[in-house]
């Protein structure tokens, strides 16, 4: 199956009616033209994968070696350079660029981030885990439970209390609402993972059913 | 807001929406839509709570019907609103009022005000 995608960053959530009339909440996502960096193929690279770029950095930001890839491209440094793969290389040359309209409304996506960081937090919030009671002489308030079996160490992949969320999570099967070209924005129904002007990286979806 | 989204979403926003607040009672012309046809629904009480800005905008309206309250959440910008006609303003020195689900008949009335 061949694949699409484009990388942007999350503006916020908002809702939107339906020519139904119908309210639906929406994530907003912005996606300037990604710039083709780098196409790799079998010969060079021993796979085939289109590199692209979003958000311009300040030259002062950029090193040498940085500048130096992307002035193959003629293009200025980029912020956030990430690989797609499986995608159609057919006609795709260094210097192209992947604008919103590669994708259209209706179609189905599934959208990567990185969750927002929580810190440590304990089994309760982080697993899913419930509470003792708190009266009655408990003395087992928010604590993680059983270790499992005497055998001097705790089994590997124990939920326990530890540091939560600043994950990399893919939510598939989402919807593109709505492509605006004019100001290269998507809107995708429901929620994405990641805090606002974070990376995101939108795929056609690999599961979808037509 | 985001003035990227407060962009987005202005298309979307209704001009024609009345002033009106807590405690003001107004008439809903709610439309239907019944398979192919369409029609209009009116729902009159008063508006107990606003809230929201932008396009998540909400109100809601209480009415009593055959002796029990009912009470309707519309969005504020929702298109499937024909119009609202507000019939009459009402004093009230809060902004949401919940209280009114605890009164019935003389007790649940809302001195008129002129604004």
């Amino acid at each position: 199956m061949t694949r699409k995608g484009i990388l942007g960053t999350k503006v916020g959530m908002t809702q939107i009616f339906t020519d139904k009339g119908e309210l639906i909440p929406v994530t907003v996502v912005q996606a300037e033209p990604n710039v083709v960096l780098q196409v790799k193929n079998n010969e060079s690279d021993g796979y085939e994968a289109v590199q692209v770029g979003l958000q311009d950095m300040r030259e002062v930001l950029a090193n040498k070696p940085a500048k130096g890839h992307v002035a193959k491209a003629k293009t200025a440094p980029k912020r956030f350079i990430r690989e797609f793969r499986d995608v159609d290389l057919g006609d795709i040359k260094v210097g192209d660029e992947i604008k919103v309209d590669t994708f259209k409304a209706g179609e189905i996506v599934d959208v990567t981030g990185t969750t927002k960081g929580h810190g440590f937090q304990g089994a309760i919030k982080k697993n899913n885990q419930h509470r003792g009671p708190m009266g009655h002489g408990s003395r087992y308030h928010r604590r993680p439970g059983s270790l499992g079996s005497i055998i001097n160490r705790v089994f590997a992949g124990r939920k326990l209390p530890g540091r939560m969320g600043n994950n990399r999570v893919t939510i598939q099967n989402l919807e593109v609402v709505r492509v605006d070209t004019d100001r290269n924005v998507i809107l995708i129904k429901g929620n994405v993972p990641g805090a606002k002007k974070s990376l995101v990286t939108i795929k056609n979806a690999v599961k979808a059913a037509k | 807001m985001n003035p990227l989204i407060a962009e987005i979403t202005k298309e979307q926003l209704r001009t024609d929406i009345p002033a009106f607040r807590a405690g003001d009672t107004v008439r809903v012309h709610a439309r239907i839509v019944e398979g192919e046809r369409e029609r209009i629904q009116i729902f009159e009480g008063v508006v107990i709570k606003r809230r929201g800005a932008g396009i998540s905008a909400t109100y809601t309206v209480r009415k009593i019907t055959n002796g029990v309250g009912v009470e309707r959440t519309f969005p504020l910008h929702s298109p499937r609103v024909a119009k609202i006609d507000v019939i009459r303003h009402g004093k009230v020195r809060r902004a949401k009022l919940y209280y009114l689900r605890n009164l019935h008949g003389k007790a649940a009335r809302i001195k008129e005000t002129k604004r």
